[in-house]
């Protein structure tokens, strides 16, 4: 057990925190932001995981995904202080980690999800999607780590995200890292940052559709990506119910 | 139905239309053509009020309601419906959930009951039907992967089943092959030919009003009507062209 007393409180500097809400972290007791849950999917199982349902700011879960293992995570941030999800996966051989998340919300809180992919085996897959949707001085973060080390031959990593940011004043800061030691991999990623699609907007307004439906429709769409691959179709719809929810509050 | 008195219009500080006056009675299909850049599409778009277009002048009135005054998302409620020559991609949203939505965001604007799911399937599948577009087609996001003609068969579909009293029809015989142009005409006919109803339909070519017959037919060019007469002159355009007609009849 590390002493809690010495432990250093991360800052704005550290690139892990970089987009961080630098008040929280000057308030905020250090070993609360560096205690980490531990778990692991022995080989062969599949294991689903919904996050960010606890009462706490930062949330760290460290996952060890055995052989033919599976690892599925999916998150909503949709609090109005700071809230950080940060998942550390490593991938034994033909292992998967699947992760969805979206952070949506106005006000001025910022929502990070962090993480950290091992590809530590060969034949090792992960597949990422995040979407992020703010209003107001909200910031909504992501970044992804992919670390494939020298012998994970075949590994097919994938990392996409895109924010809609519904207001002038909103943010969104993404920072893919990939660290690829092994020579026969596949690493994609992708992100896109903008606006809603002003004649999409305009097209469904011809057809009757009020702003405020057409808007809910748009962002319906645009966040169901992060829970496509959630299996559980009870589950995806509270979660898409849960997220349009904040979408409700927003006043635009 | 629908009275347009000198109406001016401009986008991003240039004026597009100039004065430009029509009046489209219920039961009328009135054909609307002219050169390009003319401001037939501005047209449309300022009867749909879209965004970044705006009105310097005139009036629009529909069934005595200013439709100036009017969302766009309120004058679809009043009656008013916009084929659009580019019909939008949504990706994510499927056409018959975005149709529903419309149609019932419609009604409930209107004061009356929505459809059910079942009800609005039913409805949904004859209007698809008469279009010839299949059910899987309107089940797809709307718009995304379908070919150009597809996208005008569907915007058809809409109009059927958002049954609207007017409906302003940019360009769309544009992109079609023969065959898609009998079947997108014929749509036209079926929804639109009703002693209540009435349709400004803007077009390029005579082989549209061939399949549907106007009740009126006028030119526009340089942001105005400058002549308005019967089927004949869209003949006379088609064999002697824009300059000729407008120069003779000057």
């Amino acid at each position: 057990m590390t002493d809690t007393a010495t432990l250093p409180r991360p800052t704005n500097r550290d690139e892990d925190w970089r987009y961080s809400d630098g008040k929280f972290l000057a308030e905020s007791a250090p070993e609360a932001m560096q205690t980490w849950s531990e778990i692991e999917v022995p080989a062969g199982e599949t294991r689903c995981e919904i996050l960010a349902t606890g009462e706490g700011a930062v949330e760290r879960l460290r996952v060890t995904v055995g052989k033919g293992a599976r690892l599925e995570a999916f998150a909503i941030l949709d609090k109005d202080s700071y809230r950080r999800t940060e998942v550390e996966v490593t991938l034994h051989d033909g292992a998967h980690f699947e992760f969805g998340g979206v952070t949506i919300g106005g006000g001025e809180a910022t929502q990070e999800f962090v993480t950290r992919t091992i590809h530590a085996e060969p034949n090792g897959t992960s597949n990422q999607t995040v979407r992020a949707v703010h209003w107001g001085k909200a910031t909504g973060n992501f970044l992804g780590r992919i670390e494939v080390v020298r012998d994970a031959q075949k590994t097919d990593a994938a990392q996409n995200f895109r924010a809609i940011l519904l207001e002038k004043g909103a943010t969104a800061n993404t920072k893919p890292e990939l660290e690829i030691y092994a020579d026969d991999v596949q690493c994609a990623h992708g992100a896109a940052i903008g606006q809603m699609d002003e004649m999409a907007g305009y097209y469904m307004a011809s057809r009757g559709l009020p702003p405020k439906v057409a808007r809910k429709l748009l962002v319906q769409a645009f966040i169901g990506d992060a829970f496509v691959e959630l299996a559980d179709d009870g589950l995806r719809e509270e979660m898409m119910e849960q997220a349009l929810a904040k979408l409700d509050e927003a006043e635009l | 139905m629908l009275i347009i008195e000198n109406l001016s219009a401009e986008i991003d500080g240039k004026q597009i239309l100039n004065g430009l006056t029509l009046t489209v009675e219920a039961g009328e299909i009135h054909a609307i053509m002219g050169p390009n850049g003319a401001g037939k599409s501005t047209l449309a778009y300022v009867l749909g009020g879209r965004p970044g277009y705006e009105v310097t002048g005139g009036s629009v009135t529909f069934n005595g309601k200013d439709l100036l005054d009017m969302d766009p998302h309120e004058r679809a409620a009043a009656g008013m419906f916009l084929g659009f020559q580019y019909p939008v991609e949504i990706p994510g949203v499927s056409n018959v959930q975005f149709l529903r939505e419309a149609l019932n965001s419609q009604r409930k604007a209107r004061g009356e009951e929505p459809l059910s799911g079942g009800e609005f399937l039913k409805l949904a599948k004859e209007k698809a039907g008469l279009l010839k577009l299949d059910m899987d087609m309107l089940k797809r996001n709307v718009n995304v992967g379908f070919s150009g003609g597809e996208k005008k068969r569907n915007e058809m579909v809409q109009m059927g089943i958002l049954d609207p009293q007017f409906a302003v029809l940019d360009e769309t015989d544009s992109g079609l092959d023969i065959d898609a142009l009998r079947v997108v005409g014929e749509g036209i006919n079926t929804i639109m030919r009703d002693p209540a109803k009435g349709v400004l339909l803007i077009t390029h070519y005579q082989r549209l009003l061939d399949v549907v017959q106007p009740d009126k037919v006028s030119i526009l060019a340089k942001g105005r009507i400058v002549e308005t007469g019967g089927p004949e002159l869209a003949h006379r355009l088609e064999e002697e062209g824009y300059d000729a007609v407008m120069k003779e009849d000057a």
